[in-house]
């Protein structure tokens, strides 16, 4: 879980980054989405590396899937008779909701491919420049679209303050002198992350962004 | 006081078990636990019928062998306390209290509150120790250990293996137990010989009791009468990669 959560963490980095060029309009947007079709051309061909990229990150997101599935499994064999009371002590919203949010976020993302990837669901359709399609989709009249991304969002960011935690404890990195560290750098991670995701939705919603 | 009891009942392995209904009278709030239970079972032995069994030894907090989910709570919601230091006095007059032993399938129940923990025991077993010379005890300070090391391995070293982290934990791991016996000797230099071997063994062993996997819930450490850190399991895994990747 911590090593495909890691992949998928520096993608967030990376895909937050990306969107952010909306703030210097739509030009460079687009040519951000052309440059990463075009990594490494002539050496490799139109979309290699991108492909190469989409590959590892489906490869970690299946195996991160199937880790949880498995380690749920496991806890179910472990725990057959269940309690009739049962009162959590550690404190933690984030981190009860760590299964659930997980197929909240898949089913998340499954919508953000059909709006933004496919434009399936999007008012531009599929042939349209990506700045298009982002700049109508959170157009004001569609505000509804905007509050899923703020929910779905505001729900990875909670996802990652336990599971980024999670992932230096499972790694072996966490110890008494650096905890406090880490927690401040996986709560950090997570808040930075849902700012930079939030900011282009809501620019664009609030005509910011035009 | 006056009590509610909702306690499971379990003749044996092969019973199905169910939660049964008793009134406690005149309960005095400073008793313990588990003075309570005795009370109650006194009534039911003068009534003919079955005492509660639960497990219990030195009642003093130290040997680990009490420990039932009270109200949903591994040793009850008074923390770093066992049950049997547990006392009436956290408990409201009138109170309906839940009773229920440790539930995990590599915890079989005896009886009642009694479950069978001797998967713990071939934990320690598979390496849970250190082979060094046996004879007389070393001169003090023949051997120097940092302090901050001494304390982290004593801190780990105070786990008195009663088992309510795997009670709590909503995986059903045994990761606290498994990792606080792996620290307190890995911290030390005569546990430096076996240490990766130490680790992968009880690991390894741990798993194929069929306890869960550790989500780093903390659920364990809140319930945990000794308070163990959830940096045990940190140092854990961090001795387990490294025996994996030798």
């Amino acid at each position: 879980m911590a090593v495909t959560g890691a992949v998928m963490v520096s993608f967030l980095v990376l895909h937050m980054l990306g969107n952010l060029k909306i703030f210097f309009g739509r030009d460079s947007f687009n040519e951000y989405a052309h440059w990463l079709r075009t990594l490494l051309e002539p050496f490799a061909p139109y979309r290699t590396v991108l492909t190469i990229l989409e590959i590892g990150l489906v490869v970690a997101v299946v195996l991160h899937m199937w880790a949880a599935i498995s380690l749920s499994r496991r806890a179910g064999k472990a725990r057959p008779v269940k309690y009739v009371a049962r009162k959590s002590q550690a404190n933690g919203y984030a981190t009860h909701i760590m299964r659930w949010g997980g197929v909240t976020i898949v089913l998340f993302v499954i919508w953000h491919l059909l709006d933004l990837t496919f434009g399936v669901v999007n008012p531009e359709g599929f042939n349209s420049a990506p700045a298009d399609r982002m700049i109508s989709g959170f157009d004001p009249s569609r505000w509804w679209v905007t509050l899923i991304y703020f929910v779905a969002v505001v729900m990875v960011g909670m996802h990652l303050r336990h599971g980024i935690w999670s992932a230096f404890q499972t790694l072996g990195w966490a110890n008494r002198d650096r905890n406090k560290a880490l927690r401040a750098t996986a709560g950090l991670v997570s808040i930075v992350l849902v700012i930079g995701f939030l900011l282009p939705p809501l620019a664009i919603t609030f005509g910011v962004v035009k | 006081m006056n009590l509610t009891l909702r306690v499971w009942r379990q003749k044996d392995q092969s019973d199905k078990g169910r939660m049964v209904t008793y009134k406690v009278e005149d309960v005095s709030p400073d008793m313990s636990f588990l003075e309570m239970l005795d009370v109650l079972n006194e009534r039911l032995i003068l009534e003919g019928d079955d005492p509660i069994a639960f497990d219990h030894d030195c009642r003093e907090g130290i040997c680990g062998m009490c420990g039932m989910v009270i109200n949903g709570v591994a040793h009850g919601e008074q923390r770093a306390t066992t049950t049997c230091q547990l006392h009436m006095r956290h408990f409201e007059d009138g109170a309906e209290i839940t009773i229920e032993p440790w539930r995990a399938a590599p915890f079989p129940v005896v009886k009642d509150l009694v479950v069978d923990r001797s998967a713990f025991d071939r934990i320690i077993q598979a390496g849970g120790f250190v082979s060094v010379p046996a004879g007389s005890a070393p001169d003090a300070h023949s051997v120097p250990v940092r302090k901050e090391d001494a304390d982290a391995a004593f801190d780990a070293a105070t786990c008195i293996g009663c088992g309510a982290c795997v009670a709590a934990c909503p995986n059903g791991s045994a990761s606290l137990f498994t990792a606080a016996k792996i620290t307190h000797l890995s911290l030390l230099p005569q546990g430096q010989p076996e240490r990766l071997s130490r680790a992968k063994a009880m690991v390894d062993q741990m798993d194929a009791e069929g306890f869960g996997g550790c989500t780093n819930t903390g659920e364990c450490t809140a319930v945990c009468p000794k308070g163990i850190p959830l940096d045990a399991i940190a140092q854990m895994n961090s001795d387990y990669l490294k025996a994996n990747a030798k």
